[in-house]
């Protein structure tokens, strides 16, 4: 990663930093800001803010992957959670992640190599009764179906077999 | 110091103003028509953001004197979006999944002109003498809303309305007693933790009050983790008062001064509500420095959590408050009297505290009143699954499942056959058709080998697998567990490897006999609730429904046809009616083709079996079925 962005990065740390008193009992919120304003957490920056707040970094990284909300890679540009709680599971959330990762050519968790889509599963977002549930770029859309996926992917300028054309360019 | 006297009055005259001011700025309101948009969360997922846009651009372009106001969730999420319009002259009704275009026609039909479009309303708000009430329908005959009465009817970030319908009275009432008399109320009422477990609130505080140290806190959990579940949602996205004051009567009541909101990562709408309430309520004196003059004072502040299930269980928490790893702590010391920061602190469920402002309003033998002996008000569950009409239902305690299901929920989808509710989420069990005329509280569920959890009710038919939705559910736990106690953390994966194979076909007979061994161990071996409630169901489901388990191990085939490793699709060449195409068109992965005499098939290969040929194949045909075990018939 250049140089440049790293300093960039750490200044809106730093920012965020001093918005925050630094007691300890901080520490979740200040990295769920960093995380909102970078979209993830890069590794200086929770150095940074486990200097300012007295915490070693072995328990900043501790609680930065104890808990799912926490990304320490960027994400794409495009984000897709698919909703696999119980409800959206028996009406076939499964299925759903399932076109998701075909066409994308990821599986859940990961981000196709062009950053333009990352896929993530969510365990509930309280909308059983419109399962299976999508949350597309914050938009929550209910009672989606495989054909559905190919319209919220050409919605957000996916072409067909573009991510698989990727990952063999790549190769 | 304040003397006696002056305590009794004051809290409640300074109330009253409050109160008087906001009808006086409602006031008028009252002539003008009114639309309702319910735009929760669930509304939004339908489209109800639309819907509202709509009905604005509608209205200002036809240059109409007509109120837009955005409210919560109504319940009825099955016909979301949800909208009521009030109009002088007529009832207020209640309009089902109005999109643009029906948003449009009603403006141009009943705004402007005088047709309410009866067609599609779905019921009247008010008794009235041209159209039925929601409590004609079975569901609104059944319910008795309490904590869901506001929802879906107010404005969530209007403070003014929640005072107009008596909203913080009973802050005021609390403030002029005794702390301990609050908590005696409380305590008489019998009022028990919604968060699942069912422990006596009152008692909960009297422990915290009794308990020495000060700060004190408060918490109110809406850790809303169990997959299924989202009746704290709503109420946090539809009546975010209400919860602001049963946390500041139970602060009241125990001593505390500070407090916090615990909200879960996913429901961002929640959070923003919620900071609206509080601020709305610190510039009303509701909160803050010297409440209602009463010389009491609480802070609070609303903490999102990260996205964790375990930091639902309370000593989580408040790990998780404290900035660390939400890792649970060993009871006791109960956070009661050794909480965060080692103070005394009450946490308390979101619908727990929602009751506390009625208990006091209407007295404890009211609530008590309400539900069964033990158990005493009502429960409010999220029916999902294959329910007709799923949303959010308040009934009393001591219904039974058959009423829940059948009447209130209208029965099974499509008309199919009910296998079992899922009751209690991942923590909770099965309870088959023989225990629906089970009466529904919290001990009668326990004894079914179920449990109350936060209120998640999914109901399954016929083509839903017990064995899959119990491997389901172990994924689940076994992916959340914080990895503090082993056999939570390798019980669980143990099992869930046991289960996956099964589902797979790969079971073998003796794998059942493991699956119970290892159930009671992970039971045994773990600290919280979660593991100790992780293998429940796992267990329910071989209790009722052991033969499912065995048709997949000793046949090879899933009876339900779900597990996706033991069906395969098939087209019936007698039904195909060559004429269309649908199912060629719907397949996302191009394996349906037309055979050279005109009839589809499905090519095995390449089929991902995404149920869409299924789906999409008109009723009048169901030409493409599965079949279990899988047969590689119909190839090129």
């Amino acid at each position: 990663m250049p140089d440049v962005e790293n300093h960039d990065e750490l200044r809106q740390v730093t920012e965020i930093l001093q918005r925050h008193s630094l007691e300890p009992g901080n520490l979740i919120p200040i990295l769920q800001e960093v995380q909102e304003e970078l979209q993830y957490l890069p590794r200086e920056g929770m150095r940074l803010v486990g200097r300012s707040l007295g915490i070693p970094e072995v328990d900043v990284y501790s609680v930065a992957t104890f808990y799912n909300q926490f990304r320490l890679n960027p994400p794409g540009r495009n984000q897709i959670k698919v909703c696999l709680g119980t409800a959206c599971h028996m009406m076939g959330g499964y299925i759903i992640l399932d076109c998701f990762e075909r066409r994308l050519n990821v599986h859940e968790g990961e981000t196709t190599p062009d950053r333009e889509f990352s896929l993530e599963r969510v365990a509930c977002v309280g909308c059983c009764t419109l399962a299976p549930v999508t949350v597309v770029n914050e938009k929550t859309e209910g009672k989606v179906t495989p054909t559905r996926v190919d319209g919220i992917l050409a919605g957000l300028g996916f072409k067909k077999d573009q991510a698989a054309g990727k990952v063999e360019a790549e190769v | 110091m304040k003397t006696a006297a002056t305590l009794e009055v004051a809290p409640d005259q300074i109330y009253r103003d409050l109160q008087h001011a906001a009808r006086q700025r409602l006031t008028g309101e009252k002539e003008e028509p009114l639309v309702m948009v319910g735009t929760a969360t669930c509304g939004r997922a339908a489209g109800a953001l639309d819907t509202l846009a709509a009905f604005k651009e509608e209205i200002v372009r036809r240059h109409l004197s007509v109120r837009v106001r955005e409210v919560g969730c109504l319940g009825d999420c099955y016909l979301e979006p949800m909208v009521i319009i009030q109009k002088p002259g007529y009832p207020p009704f209640i309009y089902g999944e109005v999109d643009e275009g029906k948003a449009r026609r009603l403006v141009a039909d009943f705004l402007v002109n005088d047709d309410p479009c009866l067609e599609f309303a779905m019921a009247a708000l008010e008794p009235n003498d041209i159209f039925p009430t929601l409590a004609d329908y079975p569901r609104g005959f059944y319910e008795q809303r309490v904590i869901t009465e506001l929802c879906g009817i107010i404005d969530p970030t209007e403070i003014d309305q929640y005072l107009d319908h008596e909203g913080y009275a009973a802050l005021a009432r609390a403030l002029s007693m005794d702390p301990g008399e609050v908590v005696a109320q409380v305590k008489e009422s019998k009022l028990r933790g919604r968060g699942g477990a069912g422990f006596p609130t009152g008692l909960k505080w009297e422990t915290c009050r009794k308990a020495p140290g000060t700060p004190k806190y408060v918490i109110c959990n809406a850790d809303e983790g169990d997959p299924g579940a989202f009746m704290d949602r709503a109420l946090l996205e539809s009546n975010p008062h209400q919860v602001l004051e049963g946390l500041l009567i139970a602060a009241y009541a125990v001593g505390a001064s500070q407090g916090y909101i615990y909200v879960r990562a996913e429901y961002p709408l929640a959070v923003e509500r919620l900071k609206t309430a509080l601020d709305q309520a610190r510039q009303r004196g509701l909160l803050g420095e010297n409440i209602l003059g009463s010389g009491f004072s609480l802070d609070l502040a609303v903490f999102q959590g990260s996205g964790a299930f375990v930091c639902g269980e309370e000593t989580a928490l408040i790990a998780s408050l404290e900035g660390r790893p939400g890792i649970p702590s060993h009871r006791p010391p109960f956070p009661a009297v050794s909480g965060l920061y080692g103070q005394p602190t009450v946490i308390n469920n979101v619908k727990t505290l929602s009751y506390v402002p009625h208990i006091l309003r209407q007295g404890p033998d009211w609530f008590r009143g309400i539900g069964t002996t033990d158990s005493p008000g009502t429960a409010v569950f999220a029916l999902a699954g294959k329910v007709a009409n799923t949303g959010m239902v308040e009934v009393p305690m001591g219904t039974t499942l058959r009423r829940l299901v059948f009447d209130v929920g209208g029965g099974i989808k499509d008309g199919k056959e009910f296998k079992a509710v899922l009751i209690g989420g991942p923590s909770g069990g099965c309870l088959p058709e023989t225990a629906l005329d089970l009466a529904i509280d919290f001990d009668s569920l326990q004894q079914a080998g179920a449990m109350m959890g936060s209120g998640g009710l999914v109901v399954l038919d016929a083509d839903d697998c017990m064995v899959e939705i119990a491997r389901f559910f172990l994924e689940f736990t076994q992916k959340e567990s914080c990895g503090k106690c082993t056999f939570c953390r390798l019980g669980t994966k143990q099992m869930l490897e046991i289960l996956t194979d099964i589902t797979k076909g790969r079971g073998k007979p003796e794998d059942l006999t493991l699956l119970w061994e290892l159930a009671g161990d992970v039971k045994a071996g773990s600290l919280c609730g979660l593991g100790k409630t992780a293998p429940n169901p796992v267990l329910s489901t071989l209790r009722h429904f052991r033969h499912e388990y065995e048709v997949h191990i000793d046949e090879g085939r899933c009876p339900a046809r779900m597990c996706q490793d033991l069906i395969t699709y098939y087209i019936v060449p007698q039904k195909c009616t060559k004429l269309c195409n649908v199912c060629v068109g719907s397949c996302p992965a191009e394996a349906v083709y037309t055979r050279p005499d005109g009839i589809k098939a499905i090519n095995q290969e390449l089929c991902i079996k995404c149920n869409n040929c299924l789906v999409t194949c008109p009723p009048e045909h169901q030409a493409v079925v599965k079949i279990s075990p899988p047969s590689p018939a119909e190839g090129a």
